[in-house]
């Protein structure tokens, strides 16, 4: 399912020699095995499957690839995305309905909704605006210092973000009579929005903005002397993956019913960059790969070490030390894995993977 | 916009396309560029010469920005552009190459190309796919034709070799519509066939693209422009028709001779 995602077939798909996207497909049998499976997994995955394991997945997902949207093409490592993610949650709760009605302004769902896209986008792309003309380690102390300020102010203030408590029974509306907040419903609702997301980051990577944001990753000096604002373009680039960590961040309030401080802590802003890397930043699919291990070992860590005659309390260990042994063996986390395993043993003849990414 | 472009259209005519007033470029204590003066017309066609570390680089560095100048002025058309990022000179139809390929190698020939071609234009922020019968698809095929790099079109750039990634440099900055060209040493380890094959695309330039080259090939150089600066030590040491600077004894002495007297 790793193949397909970035491969660059040239800007004009039609007169490449490369297969295009359509004929590109049948080559990849197990994308589509995989799109079969998940679309008919509700008809025999139990509800905590559906929704604790795939759609947590692919909320995570989603807010790691917006991270891998900006790292793995624009190469700039940003960890304010799950506070992006955590504005949006924040402003669909406080715009919208919850059980802190003193704070929450009950306005109609689809309102709260787009509000909170926009409020949580300019969020992102101001952030942006502040860290693009540092780089590499001095990008990540700005954005982490300005995801640590959002946590500090969402904990301390009470008026509007209800301080420690935060907001709960943030509730998924009901929509052409269909209960969103039911396992189904809301399992096939995430999915669509995650398939959208990627789709989009796919087709973006080959656009001229994506281009060009591949090119400022590579050259910033010459994309200048080709006529590029290079600083803009990095600011829309944070614009672009602010809407994506922003719808993700709406997913993320629903899925759980409720925000607080600790919803995009430090710790999970951590564990944002852990899954994009883990996964792999160099193609849109590797952060769905690193979110579903992450969920997994999230999930099952306890019972496993519980098994095991070893104290369950010290599950973080066994996640941790999960995620050290993938980039310990692949610096591209498992896409590295699965393309090296890929080139000895499926194509041993194909020529090295045209990355649109490093 | 469209002011815009008969203020510029007839600028032409009059204004030179460079105007350079007491540039200084300092590294730290180093000064790479002092106080140099200089103009070229439109269309005029010069070439720039000097020992290594003359700071002939330096001196594309401070036109196009890349590196701004530590003080003096630089007119593009009339258009004081001293404080112009690189990008707002590049608009303005100034292009260089690089004397080290700056090439995305991870990308196609055709997807260079289609980049510069973007960055002039105002699609450079679309989001949209290029379709089929693109206009900057279409440009971008037509300058890897006239650098004839047809038939390397759809190959990653790090596969080319070095000739083929030279001609590339020339082709991403005739992309969009030039008006001035600083070409960084194009000729630097071509063959023979290459060198005359690079001559052949220097000349047949539209006429009203000027442009300097740095060259120290003076067989190269001598074919492809009309006049020639002598740079040394950061400073304009000589100007002239090229026969003038070939046989100037004191040009002779310091770098055609150098090498034997030194
Ligand atoms: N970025 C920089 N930082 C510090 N010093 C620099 C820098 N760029 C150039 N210099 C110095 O400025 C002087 C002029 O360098 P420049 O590259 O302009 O020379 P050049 O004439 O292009 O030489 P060459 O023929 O070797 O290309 C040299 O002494 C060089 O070391
Ligand atoms: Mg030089």
């Amino acid at each position: 399912m790793a193949v397909e995602a970035s491969r660059t077939s040239g800007i004009l798909p039609a007169s490449a020699p490369a297969p295009t996207a359509a004929s590109s497909l049948p080559r990849y049998p197990a994308l589509w095995l995989l799109a079969l499976f998940l679309l008919i997994l509700p008809a025999f995955g139990s509800d905590f499957v559906l929704i604790q394991l795939f759609g947590w997945t692919f909320i995570l997902g989603m807010i790691a690839l917006s991270l891998m949207f900006l790292g793995g093409y624009g190469g700039m490592v940003s960890l304010v995305q799950m506070t992006v993610a955590g504005c949006a949650g924040y402003m669909v709760a406080i715009f919208g309905t919850s059980a802190v009605a003193e704070i929450s302004l009950g306005w109609p769902w689809w309102l709260a909704v787009v509000v909170a896209i926009v409020i949580a986008t300019l969020f992102g792309t101001l952030s942006g605006a502040l860290s693009v003309r540092t780089e590499g380690i001095y990008t990540i102390m700005i954005t982490l210092a300005i995801a640590s300020a959002f946590f500090y102010f969402t904990l301390q203030n009470y008026s509007i973000f209800n301080g420690f408590s935060g907001f709960n029974a943030v509730r998924v509306p009901q929509v052409f009579g269909i209960d969103w907040r039911a396992a189904v419903p809301f399992y096939y609702l995430t999915l669509f929005w995650a398939v959208i997301a990627y789709l989009a980051v796919v087709y973006v990577s080959r656009s001229p903005f994506g281009l060009a944001l591949q090119g400022t990753r590579d050259n910033a000096r010459r994309m200048e002397a080709l006529g590029f604002n290079v600083t803009a373009h990095r600011i829309a680039a944070y614009a672009f993956a602010s809407v994506i960590a922003a719808v993700a961040g709406v997913l993320l309030v629903w899925h759980g019913g409720q925000i607080s401080p600790g919803t995009a802590g430090v710790g999970p802003v951590v564990d944002i960059l852990i899954i994009a890397v883990a996964g792999g930043m160099s193609r849109p699919i590797g952060p769905f790969i690193g979110a579903l291990i992450y969920v997994l070992l999230r999930t099952f860590a306890l019972d496993v070490m519980e098994a095991v005659g070893l104290d369950g309390k010290r599950f973080q260990l066994l996640v941790g030390v999960g995620f050290l042994l993938i980039v310990l063996f692949s610096p591209d986390g498992v896409l590295g894995l699965w393309q090296r395993w890929h080139r000895r043993f499926l194509a041993p003849a194909a020529p090295p993977a045209r990355g649109g990414v490093r | 916009m469209p002011a815009n472009v008969a203020e510029r259209l007839s600028a032409v005519g009059t204004a030179n396309a460079l105007e350079l007033r007491g540039v200084t470029r300092l590294f730290g204590a180093l000064a790479a560029l002092v106080d140099i003066t200089l103009t070229v017309r439109p269309g005029e066609r010069r070439a720039v010469l000097g020992s290594n570390g003359a700071g002939k680089t330096t001196l594309f560095n401070c036109i196009t920005g890349d590196f701004p100048a530590s003080s003096g002025t630089i007119r593009f058309f009339s258009e004081d552009v001293t404080h112009f990022p690189p990008h707002e000179r590049i608009r303005r139809g100034l292009r260089r190459t690089y004397q080290i390929s700056a090439l995305f190698t991870g990308l196609t020939v055709l997807d260079n190309v289609y980049l510069a071609c973007c960055g002039i234009s105002r699609g450079r922020f679309s989001l949209l796919r290029p379709r089929r019968n693109d206009a900057l698809v279409a440009s971008a095929e037509n300058l890897i034709q006239a650098v004839h790099l047809a038939g390397v079109r759809d190959q990653l750039v790090s596969e080319l070799s070095h000739g083929q990634q030279r001609q590339l440099e020339i082709a991403l900055a005739l992309a969009g519509a030039p008006r001035f060209i600083l070409f960084d040493e194009p000729a630097a380890g071509l063959s023979p066939t290459e060198r005359s094959e690079l001559v052949e695309i220097l000349t047949s330039l539209p006429a009203h693209i000027g442009y300097i080259v740095i060259e120290h090939d003076m067989d190269v150089a001598l074919r492809v422009v009309e006049s020639v600066t002598m740079m040394h030590n950061g400073r304009i040491f000589k100007e002239g028709r090229p026969e003038e600077i070939e046989s100037d004894p004191e040009v002779q002495e310091l770098y055609l001779g150098g090498g034997h007297h030194g």
